[in-house]
């Protein structure tokens, strides 16, 4: 399937699931369906830095974060509709995300992880160090009640929810789009291995750096419109643990050499602790999560597509049967 | 005739210790060259040095007219320098086929400035594949590979770039009589079509029959460069063999 016949499936599938939402005219929902939405372009942006180039990408909360402050800024400045923040969270993040990959190039493994970690802290002591932005008090956003469009009115969570499926969709396309293409191979080869893969040709700088500034931006991007989800942004919420460690584990647990991963590891594990918070307590879901992904890492190393792999097409060994679209430029 | 490689005055340290020093080798344009020297004599880090692998802090190194210098190991690919790796290092999450489809995405179109098509790039790595053998393995991981087949299929990774110099690395350890008997024609038939070709390699066989030229490397240094059968009667050479 071409990309744009992707994106118009995957984008009917969403409205799809859109349109029930609102027939069962549950608020509750939306919000827990908008950090599910949210949870799948976390885990997809993670995956084209960490599952296609081998990059464990330990700062994810930095950039999400970054793109939710972008929104703050703008909106003590001029406020604009939610798409226009997205897109400005976005190139905040992208921007970051490539400035970091310019800085740590040369760190391999556990050293670039590491160095992630370490910018997530420097950023977040800027943001609370920061008054304009509320500092560690935090910024109140006042989420408007609802949303008119040609006279009819829609209520802002079911708006902020339809936006950030849109974003889903988008992200999804846009990994499946890199993975089949020759952007695809040439992360792959650095996944395995660096130095064959300059002896191929391959440009590893030039390619680390885009992998960095998509993983960045579509993480921007995803963190954009969550002040006017959450009303009132504090540091320790927008940088929160939680960011980082579920945009890990929900690649790994799905299966980070395919697009589809991400997306069974958000939908799993972002139902998963939508529920535990209903019935439990939200206290428990770094927990299930922990536990998870240990299990996983031990148990099934390729995640959901690699048991799906073994069991269902008797594949020994998980080498993903690579597929070119097209060679494109 | 012109000389397609010109390195002169190359030396490379780790620490405290001289991997090489001094080192100078022209290699003209279609030649072929057998690169020999005891283990640890030198012979992988001045292929590193060449392709870029590694920076020499000393010396520089020419190819096709231009200095080399400071360019990074993929851009040297993209001038035409190939290498096979001495220790296999396949992609091993892709295909074999695959493993040899990233050259024709990263290297041969940029040269040719035109995109391979899905097909042909298709055609080509199976091509390349039956040339060393490995045609019936298109599809497997390189983990089920032999030893032996994955330094075939770094050869065949190697020849995938479209070379103007190949350098392989001891791609010969381990085959058996036939096999260096086949991979050494079709490297001289490869020759023959205007590739240059550099040789390392410790079957003394193969080395005789393939190459043109002898250069021999000891501890870091040349120590001899000339006719094969003349530089193996060399005194020094011998020393260095026998003192191993
Ligand atoms: N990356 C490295 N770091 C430190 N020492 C090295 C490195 N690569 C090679 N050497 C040393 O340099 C010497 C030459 O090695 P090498 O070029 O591999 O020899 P050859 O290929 O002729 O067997 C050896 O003593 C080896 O231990
Ligand atoms: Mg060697």
């Amino acid at each position: 399937m071409r990309s744009p016949a992707f994106f118009l499936v995957s984008f009917a599938v969403g409205l799809v699931v859109f349109v029930l939402a609102r027939m069962l005219d549950n608020d509750y929902l939306f919000f827990a369906g908008y950090t599910v939405l949210q949870y799948i372009v976390l885990a997809t942006g993670w995956n084209i830095l960490g599952g296609y180039t081998g990059y464990v990408n330990f700062g994810s909360a930095a950039f999400f974060a970054l793109g939710a402050y972008s929104t703050v800024v703008l909106h003590k400045a001029f406020p604009m509709p939610i798409p226009v923040l997205m897109l400005v969270g976005g190139i905040v993040s992208g921007l970051v995300g490539f400035g970091m990959g310019y800085l740590t190039l040369r760190l391999r493994g556990a050293f670039f992880s590491i160095a992630t970690l370490a910018l997530a802290v420097v950023l977040q002591t800027l943001i609370v160090n920061w008054d304009f932005v509320g500092g560690s008090r935090g910024a109140y956003i006042i989420r408007p009640h609802h949303l008119e469009i040609f006279d009819y009115e829609i209520g802002y969570i079911q708006y902020l929810f339809f936006t950030m499926m849109v974003l889903a969709v988008l992200s999804l396309t846009v990994a499946r789009m890199v993975e089949r293409s020759r952007l695809g191979y040439g992360f792959a080869t650095i996944r395995d291995d660096e130095v064959a893969a300059e002896a191929c040709g391959v440009p590893t700088l030039k390619l680390k750096l885009i992998a960095t500034t998509l993983c960045g931006a579509l993480m921007g991007m995803a963190g954009a419109p969550f002040p006017y989800y959450i009303g009132y942004l504090q540091p320790s919420s927008a940088f929160g643990l939680e960011y980082a460690v579920n945009a890990i584990a929900m690649p790994m647990i799905g299966g980070a050499t395919s697009w589809v991963g991400p997306l069974i590891g958000a939908v799993l594990l972002g139902t998963l602790q939508q529920v535990a918070t209903v019935t439990i307590s939200s206290a428990v879901n770094l927990l299930i999560v922990g536990l998870l992904l240990t299990g996983f890492v031990i148990i099934a190393p390729n995640g959901i597509l690699g048991l799906f792999h073994k069991y269902f097409r008797g594949k020994t060994d998980f080498v993903g049967r690579r597929r070119i679209d097209r060679i494109g430029p | 005739m012109s000389a397609l490689l010109n390195v002169a005055g190359v030396g490379k340290q780790f620490g405290g210790f001289i991997a090489l020093e001094g080192i100078d080798l022209t290699v003209a344009q279609g030649e072929r060259v057998g690169l020999i020297g005891p283990n640890g004599s030198g012979k992988s880090t001045l292929v590193n040095c060449i392709c870029g692998t590694l920076h020499n802090e000393k010396g520089t190194v020419h190819f096709n007219g231009q200095t080399v210098d400071g360019l990074a190991a993929h851009e040297r690919t993209h001038r035409g320098i190939a290498r096979s790796f001495q220790l296999p290092r396949p992609f091993v999450t892709m295909s074999v086929a695959d493993n040899l489809r990233v050259p024709l995405l990263y290297t041969v179109h940029t040269r040719s400035g035109r995109h391979l098509t899905v097909e042909e790039a298709d055609a080509r790595c199976h091509e390349l594949a039956d040339l060393v053998g490995l045609g019936d393995k298109c599809n497997k991981s390189p983990k089920d590979l032999t030893q032996i087949e994955m330094r075939k299929l770094e050869l065949a990774r190697a020849m995938a770039t479209d070379p103007k110099l190949l350098i392989a690395d001891e791609s010969m350890a381990g085959l058996s009589d036939s096999e260096v008997g086949e991979i050494v024609n079709m490297l001289i038939k490869l020759n023959e079509s205007g590739i240059t070709i550099i040789m390392i390699e410790h079957i003394m066989r193969a080395v005789m029959s393939f190459s043109q030229r002898l250069v021999v490397l000891d501890s870091g240094k040349k120590i001899a460069d000339g006719k094969p059968d003349e530089v193996i009667r060399n005194p020094e050479v011998e020393r260095a063999y026998l003192g191993q």
